[in-house]
């Protein structure tokens, strides 16, 4: 049948299944926005584009399928630049669509053009730009086929506004759903025998077991090993916390992963790749540890850490692969087994703690700063998805949109753990989540500073203070003035009672959990 | 870099706007130097063929291999031993010589197998085809002359055999 483009547009989205997506509009996606208002599908609008990418991002973690942003052109596109690097950074699959001036318009400096294809590049693992009704279709279905298939990513499709409006043919298609990539005999065969050979193996599990939806498998092969389990940010929920080997997230200030690590004879990653960050790592080099790396992707091997063998494959296929020829190993005596508990203990960890465990099972974010690691570390999280960090890029604000996406995916309430600075970055979002009766709860661990820097500043032995904000924001009566409800809680309220105080009401609310300036620095 | 040598890597990659700039891109974002870089049609007209002379060591190549292939657009790369392949450079060079120097210059050209192009009174351009040090070295022997100008394109390399790059393609 002959429909203008952007009637294209939806039905092709239609196609996906898609229900929900996040945007912000303009002038050079209005014509989405008619077609939009005769669809299945709801748009949540966003109060920042960047609040909107992130929401797309949130919805797409906690589904697994791409998650879908919306924006004009110019500083709309622009805007959604840091959600697409951060999903980008955490392999997560999103489809993000932008209007463009019109086609005679490209190139001219025009009133709000910005060239996003090639703005985007670095930052995405793909971008189309359609240059005629005919082509939109086919970006659309290519665009969900990119996001979703392999590594997982964002894709781009870039649209003039005028193409929108030209008409095509359209004929609807079901979607292929892409097939995980299955490893190769000889490299699972490989994996084995360094697997057998090992006494002291230890497994590193990471978003590529979330991804494939791996973590029974992963189980198995770690109760069948005996092996104790770390995961990275971005595993989180892949172990279950009742496993009696389980070690938590592997970073600098979970010494008993730390230590693990330095125990093991064989450190076998999963869907993990190594960043920058800990010096576990740096271990693994020094102390030349064989390292068997599964990834989807075949470029992760060797790039950062040279791997001793190497299976190239979706994690779950993998691992299935794997099981039947891994030897049961008996269970061996590790030093950190009888190391005292050296975590991160201060009023934020305890009211996190306080806080998951009163919400059961939710969904968290978080921002980025201090609270990101304590939340981490603390918050009890029991299935895959649930824990929804900007792992890679580290994002400051990603929080609040994050978890208005994942509400959408699931209908969980969703537990935002932020700091003072990050949720200063993205509070706007407070209006979207009121607006759309989003029940999220927002516990703002305000130290009144920037605590991670003012750490850093304290560790370099910085003179000098720009490093705190000390406007003294009173953030529950902001978010009574944007609709929400608001709490405070004063540094001398027993953490557990005021938590059950402060949730005893109305969503979405905002607690105001006031620390001293120096917790955890 | 240590154990860095000089090695050829051939691409196919579809023909359309942006693939030279997301190839460009990917070297300069993960910090691969290219020491030369050759686009051209192919007999394929669905794709180009880009030759990338890099200078790096054998897991650096095998890194850039792995990241070219992931690309969308990308549809075959090849990395090539410098032994095994021919390549060839061109160069256009305008030397400011005159009069009784020009047999001098025309020794050279026939020594190395350089043509002149285009002669006036007082100028000459020098055209020469051949591998990369070939190239250098003319280049460094017509130093003592008063060289106004050069061009001088990236390799173009084959590997030598009756192999090609894109019948190894899965159509």
């Amino acid at each position: 049948m002959l429909l203008n483009g952007a009637d294209i547009l939806i039905h092709c989205l239609e196609e996906q299944g898609v229900r929900n997506i996040f945007g912000y509009p303009g002038a050079s996606i209005l014509s989405v926005y008619d077609a939009l208002a005769n669809s299945s599908i709801r748009h949540v609008l966003a109060a920042h584009e960047q609040g909107a990418c992130f929401a797309a991002e949130g919805y797409a973690r906690r589904s697994g399928r791409a998650g879908v942003v919306l924006a004009t052109s110019g500083p709309g596109a622009t805007n959604l630049v840091t959600g697409l690097a951060d999903a980008y950074m955490d392999s997560v699959p999103l489809v993000a669509i932008t209007g463009n001036v019109p086609l005679s318009k490209l190139g001219h400096d025009s009133f709000q053009e910005v060239d996003i294809f090639d703005v985007s590049m670095p930052v995405t693992k793909y971008g189309i730009i359609v240059k005629s009704a005919n082509e939109i279709a086919p970006a659309i279905r290519r665009a969900f086929a990119l996001a979703e298939s392999g590594r997982k990513g964002p894709v781009l499709v870039d649209v003039p506004s005028d193409i929108f409006d030209h008409s095509a043919e359209y004929e609807p298609v079901q979607p292929a759903r892409p097939l995980p990539l299955p490893p190769s005999e000889e490299e699972v065969r490989a994996a084995a025998e360094l697997l057998n050979k090992s006494e002291r193996p230890l497994l590193y599990a990471g978003g590529g077991v979330t991804q494939a939806g791996a973590e029974d498998k992963l189980m198995q092969l770690a109760r069948k090993l005996n092996a104790p389990v770390v995961t990275s940010y971005m595993g989180i929920g892949c172990c279950p916390p009742g496993y009696e080997r389980f070690l938590g997230v592997l970073s600098d200030i979970n010494p008993k992963a730390t230590e693990a690590v330095s125990e093991c004879d064989l450190f076998v990653t999963v869907g993990a790749r190594f960043n920058s960050r800990y010096n576990a790592f740096n271990t693994l080099r020094k102390r030349k540890i064989p390292l068997l790396q599964i990834d989807s992707d075949r470029a992760e091997i060797d790039k950062n850490l040279l791997t001793t063998a190497a299976v190239v494959g979706d994690a779950a296929l993998s691992l299935e692969a794997l099981l039947p020829l891994a030897e049961e190993k008996e269970a061996q005596d590790w030093a950190y087994l009888a190391m005292p508990d050296l975590g991160e203990e201060n009023r934020g960890t305890r009211i996190i703690r306080a806080l998951t465990r009163e919400l059961g099972d939710v969904t968290v974010t978080t921002d980025v700063g201090l609270h990101q690691e304590w939340t981490a570390h603390n918050a009890v999280i029991r299935t895959p998805r649930r824990f929804l960090t900007s792992g890679g890029l580290g994002a400051m604000g990603f929080g609040m949109g994050a978890a208005i996406g994942a509400h959408f995916a699931s209908g969980d309430v969703c537990l935002v753990v932020t700091g003072d600075g990050s949720f200063n970055m993205n509070f706007n979002e407070l209006t979207t989540a009121v607006k759309h009766h989003v029940p999220l709860v927002v516990a703002v661990l305000n130290n009144n500073a920037l605590g991670m820097i003012r750490k850093l500043q304290t560790a370099r032995r910085s003179k000098g203070g720009v490093n705190a904000l000390y406007l003294d924001v009173d953030y529950a009566a902001l978010a009574r003035a944007m609709g929400a409800r608001g709490v405070t809680v004063t540094e001398e309220e027993d953490p557990e009672e005021a938590v059950k105080r402060a949730l005893d009401g109305p969503l979405p609310v905002v607690i105001d959990f006031k620390l001293p300036i120096n917790t955890g620095i | 870099m240590d154990n860095a040598t000089r090695q050829i890597v051939s691409i196919l990659v579809n023909n359309q706007p942006g693939v030279l700039s997301r190839i460009a891109g990917l070297f300069s974002r993960r910090g691969y130097n290219i020491d030369g870089l050759t686009v051209c049609a192919t007999e394929d007209e669905r794709w180009s063929r880009m030759t990338i002379t890099v200078n790096a060591s054998p897991a650096t190549v095998k890194q850039i291999v792995a990241q070219l292939e992931k690309q969308e657009d990308v549809v075959k790369v090849m990395d090539f031993d410098v032994r095994k392949v021919v390549t060839r450079e061109l160069l256009l060079i305008k030397v400011a010589v005159g009069g009784a120097k020009r047999s001098e210059i025309v020794d050279l050209c026939t020594l190395f197998g350089a043509k002149a192009i285009d002669v006036t009174a007082d100028s000459m351009i020098l055209e020469l085809t051949g591998s990369t040090d070939k190239v250098d070295s003319f280049v460094k022997t017509l130093g003592v002359y008063d060289i106004s100008e050069m061009a001088r394109t990236g390799g173009a390399a084959l590997e030598r055999g009756a192999d090609a790059l894109a019948t190894t393609v899965e159509k």
